[in-house]
């Protein structure tokens, strides 16, 4: 086994999902199985080569010389769409998102 | 349909009509359509109309009925990813595509079904049911973009947006029968996606042929400043590109793609295909690239590690469902528990495993080099050639419930279309016969970055050339 108890638990955690105790198991059976494909990787030689982190760099633009990506200026622009955007939420009280409480003492 | 129109034999809330009653009358089976928006339907059309009535130029898709994935936000109308914890999520503002799409004209008949969060090959992963393939009803429609094609392939809708992050668009197009267009990463915004894997997703049309693929793709393609990932790349006429010759094209063959694993009658139509493109003047090229064997696991590695951090913003607190907890991490738990679907959940923990102290390097880290690996392939073939085919997936479509008990396979039928997503490269499924049980068969095209028109001209051309009944 690639994967324990206590790992499927501590992921669980970490990404704030909560999981029946058939579904620890029925995770860890699954996962376990996936990981030992992707194992396969570690056949490549991957001394040399650096990680693809961007995926396209497109040629400058001749129009304006930028290149891509591209970044536009930091420049303040009216948002005001809060209505719509409260509105969606499960318990709003203007201009707040209502929350259980956080600090427990 | 546009001549139709402008003579005025019928109008585009006609159309409209028309179209809402093969809904009405097939998706209680087909499962396409999660939401139909005929409020805003037939305003469109109506707008439409009313420019025939002044006598003004239409503009490009006047009239025309489309399908929306319902991972594309739409302004007032629901939009679930197809998951339990978006289900009343109703988007205040138009994705960019989307808006586009509204200004060319089109009509948007509804939001179709697909896995939930688009993270499936079967669309059995939907919060809401799967979607039957038209052309055999007990088989599946692929996925995720599986709504989105079966609607395209039932005549329910003329073309469609999907998305594609390993092979949503291309997979469920080959077993749906119909084309189904990825553009390169970086041509069509996603402003207004509802992310999966930021590096991987992308926006593309399905249509009854290529053409109309390619009219879709000229009314979405192009630069966007609210998407710092969209490029600043010219967008040619792909009308144009699309009805150039192909005489002359060097076609790559990669050995790659045509080993164990891959169904003998599918290989049988696919090598039909090439042929085919080798009558109308294609020259054939053997070609190796040699990590794709490496590339499903290099996939499941990044796009579940950009999944787990996409969907950590589905919390309870600012949209969706809310579940209720004593506390703001019991909240969180609840909701999360609740809301996502078992695929979903799966690929939140794998990402947030590859993403851990510990296994980074081992495994995020690892699949991020070999996709740099796999990117080179493609690069040096395009040294080589012009284009490369490919099937599109190893079996014509499978039944439901098939798969569903094995993750790992069903990752496995990913192996032909996950390259190219991870090298960002534009791509197709075309028609290429059926199997002799009547299944669909899908012939994939690669093109270099940003050449589109080398994809769409190819498939146009081997269309013509009757490879749909191959």
């Amino acid at each position: 086994m690639k994967i324990s108890r206590e790992d499927v638990l501590r992921v669980a955690e970490l990404a704030h999902l909560g999981l029946s105790p058939e579904e620890i198991e029925t995770y860890r059976d699954q996962l376990d199985s996936i990981l030992s494909y992707i194992d396969k990787l570690k056949e490549l030689d991957i001394t040399n080569v650096e990680p693809m982190a961007q995926v396209i760099f497109a040629p400058a633009n001749p129009a304006t010389g930028a290149s891509h990506p591209e970044l536009r200026e930091d420049v303040v622009r009216p948002c005001d769409v809060w209505g719509p955007i409260l509105s969606a939420a499960p318990d709003a009280a203007k201009p707040f998102f209502r929350v259980p409480k956080v600090i427990d003492r | 349909m546009r001549a139709a129109l402008q003579s005025k034999k019928l109008s585009a809330r006609e159309l409209t009509g028309e179209f809402y009653a093969r809904i009405d009358r097939r998706n209680a089976e087909l499962n396409t359509y999660l939401t139909l928006s005929r409020e805003r339907a037939y305003a469109q059309a109506d707008r439409v109309d009313a420019g025939i009535a002044r006598g003004e130029t239409l503009p490009p898709l006047a009239g025309v009925p489309i399908a929306i994935k319902d991972v594309i936000s739409t302004r007032g109308i629901r939009t679930t990813c197809a998951s339990k914890i978006l289900e009343t999520y109703v988007p205040p503002y138009d994705a960019t595509a989307v808006e586009r799409l509204e200004k060319a004209g089109a009509v948007f008949l509804g939001k179709t079904n697909c896995d939930e969060f688009a993270m499936g090959g079967s669309n059995e992963n939907s919060a809401y049911g799967p979607v039957r393939n038209p052309v055999a009803p007990d088989r599946v429609p692929g996925g995720s973009s599986g709504g989105s094609a079966a609607a395209v392939a039932a005549g329910l809708a003329v073309a469609a947006l999907g998305t594609d992050t390993g092979g949503s668009i291309r997979q469920p197009g080959s077993f749906c029968g119909i084309p189904g267009f990825m553009p390169t990463y970086g041509r069509v915004s996603r402003y207004g996606l509802i992310a999966f894997a930021s590096s991987l997703d992308k926006i593309g049309p399905f249509a009854g042929n290529v053409a109309d693929a390619a009219a879709v793709m000229s009314v979405i393609a192009g630069h966007d400043e609210n998407d710092s990932t969209s490029a600043p790349v010219p967008v040619p006429d792909y009308a144009a590109e699309t009805r150039k010759p192909v005489q002359g094209l060097r076609i790559g063959v990669p050995e790659d793609y045509f080993g164990a694993g891959l169904d003998a009658e599918v290989k049988e139509k696919v090598e039909a295909g090439i042929a085919l493109l080798e009558r109308l003047g294609c020259r054939r090229i053997p070609l190796r690239m040699p990590h794709t064997d490496y590339a499903v696991a290099t996939y499941y590695i990044l796009a579940t590690a950009e999944a787990s951090s996409n969907l950590a913003r589905y919390d309870g607190v600012r949209y969706g469902l809310r579940a209720p907890g004593a506390t703001l991490t019991e909240m969180y738990r609840q909701t999360r528990e609740r809301g996502f679907g078992p695929e979903v959940k799966r690929r939140i923990m794998l990402g947030t495993y590859a993403l851990s102290a510990g296994y980074y390097d081992a495994y995020y880290l690892r699949a991020q080099s070999v996709r740099a690996l796999i990117a080179r392939d493609f690069a040096d073939a395009f040294q080589k050639v012009d284009a490369i085919i490919t099937p599109t997936a190893p079996t014509a479509a499978f039944r439901l419930g098939e798969k569903t008990s094995d993750p790992l396979q069903m990752y496995l039928a990913d192996i032909y279309t996950v390259t190219g997503s991870l090298a960002g490269v534009p791509g197709i499924s075309v028609p290429c016969g059926k199997t002799k049980a009547g299944l669909p068969v899908g012939m994939q095209v690669f093109g270099p970055h940003f050449n589109e028109g080398c994809v769409l001209q190819i498939a146009h051309a081997f269309e013509q050339a009757g490879g749909s009944t191959i």
